[in-house]
């Protein structure tokens, strides 16, 4: 044994577990208010993540109990299931998450050596390959015409048939549907009035960013997370959308509903916030965030995709090593 | 209030500092055999000047110094030399070094002691003085004071004395503060009038309420006791001359570059017994701490077996298993049965209670608490990545040597990575490879001398002829 003999730290795995604990308020708010689709698509994914996980162990010869008790695969696998349309096809969130752990995590060397975030290699995988499936969002119960329970989803999901059509269980989200109209050229404040829009974002879904939001601030707390990722998404997103909804205010919606809406909060905490795919010094951390905020405002204001977080976080992974070793911080005694 | 200055980084692990400050330092009974290493210092190892079976007397040179960065070795009692062989000495190679073994006769016997009046010697003898009389860095690095000692002709603003003792379980200067500090202010104005400094500021971490209270009651108007923030490393020198001036020196320069020197309190304390009263250095002390019954602080014999010691603390069962130094910079005695020498300044007796074994290492997940927790302002991460690649260039370019192994990074590592241990591989590596490359360097221009010798002999030899044939056909015609 060499020095030092001492260690105080989290574990992986705790370290994991934390992130994982962090995002039960959010599922607990998508269960009260799109009722319980995720639950099933959770389960889907995380089932499927393990497997693939320790298919892969196995193939690589690498220990398949500690590195499946280290948590990562099962995180992925909740990031992506909480990305996705929850009441999808069951196919759509395995294939999903087979994708980002067998191609995206472990092809590239396992645990800590993936330059893109598996979750969001999963998603742009669904979205460019399953366009249809993945807008078929669900409804907040309070909206849909067709109430929803456990043997209805799970009959979906593995059948495809329902009692009532699927549009009446299913919404475009508040993120899309602003798309469309301001397509069919209604002002902005004419799109708010419509009722999936609650008081800064989209009915239900306002809560579920504030639950991202809640968890957010517990991994601060418990120094999972450092400020600046979230700081500089949110801020730079802020600004972005504040500047041009001042500029133009029919066209651009106000910087709460961009950061209320869509998966600004989930992405701001949990998503470039992973340490694997992201920047380590403090500057690359506020460039990084800054860059993924920008670009989703882009994405979202100009793009084909009524959403840009998932694009967002790919695009500025590739640039994560640049990042580190443009922004490494003066070493002591060399500060100027 | 002096205004303190901050340095990044740094941890906070458990202290255990209270077990072994219970009682006042102990003296040990005199061993039955002492064995004394020629090396204990940075520098050259001394060379023995006395011969087996002959008789010393307490405080007699017994190894003097060799080359300029050495220190002289002192018989630590008086008795007869048993011999004078290759010992296993406390390093962790577990290699064995040139020992002198000495039988103590329990006379206690000193030498004639010859004290300096050092206001009026001047300071290349007071530094003579003190090279002869072995005294080095008590801190852990052991290096010559006599060469810190010489201020050349830079000006020394401050004259910086480290009584932070931010390791755990360590306790010894802390203790020597409490009982002896008035002989750290009498050594710290020797050294201050020999560097001719202005100033002189003493650190203490503030977990040491009883030394700061003892050191600012005996210092007087001579220096200024200061109360730094206890926070591991903070006793790095360069962390605490950041800490108590606000001036960063870079690895690879020197402190006094920058008007600044520092050494350790319990050095300090050696350098007056050594210039008031001639005493070369011939104990020390240190902290036994860990598993044994009675954790304190024994002044000891340099020399004493280390199972010996740890016996006085009160553990019998013959275990193989201490820690010298600290927790977090320490290492494994490859045994028990090796001496203390100048460096010890703890002996920690392991356990599994103590020291749990660390889980098996994960793979790296960039998380950056290392980087946080660096007080050097690295990026341990991706030294480790360039290090474990072989990758050594890049390594030196993220400025591996700056690193000071205080062990941060690792302490706080969720993977449980040994990073220290990587570092100092690579270190190694390139050490290697850099002596590789000076001699091959050196083998390369020898080969192209004797090339060009060989050349020039064969030109030379072609003239004489060529002057020869030349003759001939002159006389010829």
């Amino acid at each position: 044994m060499n020095s030092p003999y001492l260690a105080k730290t989290p574990s992986v795995t705790e370290i994991m577990a934390k992130v994982l604990l962090a995002l039960i308020p959010a599922i607990a708010a998508l269960v009260w208010f799109f009722g319980p689709a995720i639950l099933v698509s959770l389960c889907l994914a995380s089932a499927t993540a393990l497997l693939c996980e320790a298919a892969m162990l196995k193939l690589r010869k690498r220990p398949v109990t500690p590195f499946l008790m280290d948590g990562s695969a099962l995180l992925t696998a909740w990031l992506l299931a909480l990305s996705i349309p929850p009441m999808g096809p069951w196919w759509l969130i395995v294939t999903g998450t087979a994708f980002a752990i067998v191609i995206a995590k472990h092809l590239y060397g396992g645990l800590g050596s993936n330059p893109f975030n598996p979750a969001m290699v999963g998603y742009a995988v669904l979205i460019i390959s399953f366009p249809v499936q993945m807008t078929q969002w669900l409804a907040p119960a309070s909206l849909a015409q067709a109430h929803l329970d456990f043997s209805t989803i799970l009959h979906y999901m593995f059948s495809g048939s329902l009692p009532s059509p699927l549009d009446a269980y299913t919404s475009a989200t508040p993120l899309d549907t602003l798309k469309t109209q301001l397509h069919l050229a209604k002002p902005i404040t004419e799109i708010m009035t419509l009722p999936i829009y609650g008081k800064m974002g989209g009915v239900g879904s306002e809560w579920v960013a504030a639950a991202y939001l809640l968890g957010g601030l517990y991994l601060l707390q418990q120094k999972i997370i450092t400020w600046h990722v979230p700081f500089a998404f949110v801020a730079t997103i802020f600004v972005f959308s504040g500047i041009f909804n001042l500029y133009d205010p029919a066209l651009h919606a106000g910087p709460f509903f961009e950061l209320a809406g869509g998966a600004t909060m989930i992405g701001a905490f949990f998503i470039l916030t992973d340490p694997v795919t992201g920047p380590t010094t403090p500057r690359g951390k506020l460039i990084f965030a800054s860059g993924a905020g920008f670009l989703t405002w882009i994405i979202r204001t100009y793009g084909g995709y009524p959403d840009g977080v998932a694009f967002a976080v790919l695009l500025m992974n590739i640039c994560v090593p640049l990042i580190d070793a443009y922004t490494q911080p003066p070493v002591f005694g060399k500060k100027k | 209030m002096r205004k303190l200055y901050h340095f990044n980084g740094g941890v906070h692990p458990p202290q255990h500092k209270s077990e072994s400050t219970r009682h006042p330092i102990i003296k040990p009974p005199l061993p039955e055999k002492l064995v004394i290493p020629l090396h204990q210092h940075i520098g050259n190892t001394a060379k023995p000047v006395v011969s087996k079976g002959e008789r010393v007397l307490k405080g007699q040179k017994i190894g003097r110094a060799e080359g300029y960065v050495s220190s002289a070795i002192h018989a630590p009692t008086s008795g007869t030399i048993l011999s004078i062989e290759q010992e296993p000495v406390p390093h962790p190679s577990g290699l064995r070094d040139l020992c002198i073994s000495l039988e103590p006769d329990g006379m206690e016997e000193w030498i004639e002691l010859q004290p300096v009046d050092y206001l009026n010697t001047d300071p290349s003898t007071l530094r003579n003085r003190l090279r002869d009389a072995g005294v080095v860095g008590l801190g852990g690095a052991v290096f010559p004071s006599f060469i810190k000692l010489n201020p050349s002709n830079r000006k020394i603003r401050t004259l910086v004395l480290n009584g932070a003792e931010c390791e755990p379980y360590i306790t010894c200067d802390d203790m020597l503060m409490r009982q002896r500090a008035a002989e750290i202010v009498e050594g710290a104005k020797i050294m201050r009038h020999m560097l001719q400094a202005d100033e002189i500021l003493l650190g203490i971490e503030d977990n040491k309420p009883e030394a700061i209270a003892a050191m600012k009651a005996a210092s007087g108007d001579e220096m200024e006791v200061v109360a730094v923030p206890t926070i591991y490393p903070g006793g790095g020198a360069k962390q605490l001359i950041r800490v108590l001036t606000g001036i960063e020196v870079p690895a690879g320069e020197r402190s006094t570059d920058l008007g600044v020197q520092c050494f350790n309190v319990a050095t300090a304390a050696s350098v007056y017994r050594a210039v008031r009263y001639g005493e070369p250095l011939i104990s020390r002390i240190v902290t036994i701490a860990g598993n044994v019954a009675n954790p304190g602080n024994y002044e000891a014999l340099i020399g004493t077996m280390i199972d010996h010691l740890i016996l006085q603390a009160g553990k019998n069962e013959e275990e193989n298993v201490a820690i010298m130094g600290g927790p977090m910079m320490g290492f494994d005695l490859p045994s028990v049965r090796v001496p203390l020498v100048k460096a010890t300044n703890c002996i920690i007796v392991k356990s599994e209670k103590l020291f749990p074994k660390r889980p098996a290492p994960m793979p790296c997940i960039r998380c950056g608490r290392c980087a946080e927790s660096c007080p050097a302002d690295l990026q341990p991460q991706e030294l480790y990545w360039f290090s474990k690649a072989g990758n050594f260039g890049k390594a030196q370019e993220y400025a591996l040597f700056d690193c000071i192994e205080c062990g941060c990074c690792s302490y706080v590592c969720p993977s449980s990575i040994p990073l220290v241990q990587f570092y100092r591989y690579a270190k190694s590596e390139i050490w290697a490879q850099e002596r590789e490359k000076k001699a091959s360097d050196l083998a390369r221009i020898r080969h192209d001398f004797r090339i060009e010798r060989i050349e020039r002999e064969k030109r030379e030899k072609a003239e004489r002829l060529a002057q020869k044939s030349a003759k001939a056909g002159s006389e010829q015609e």
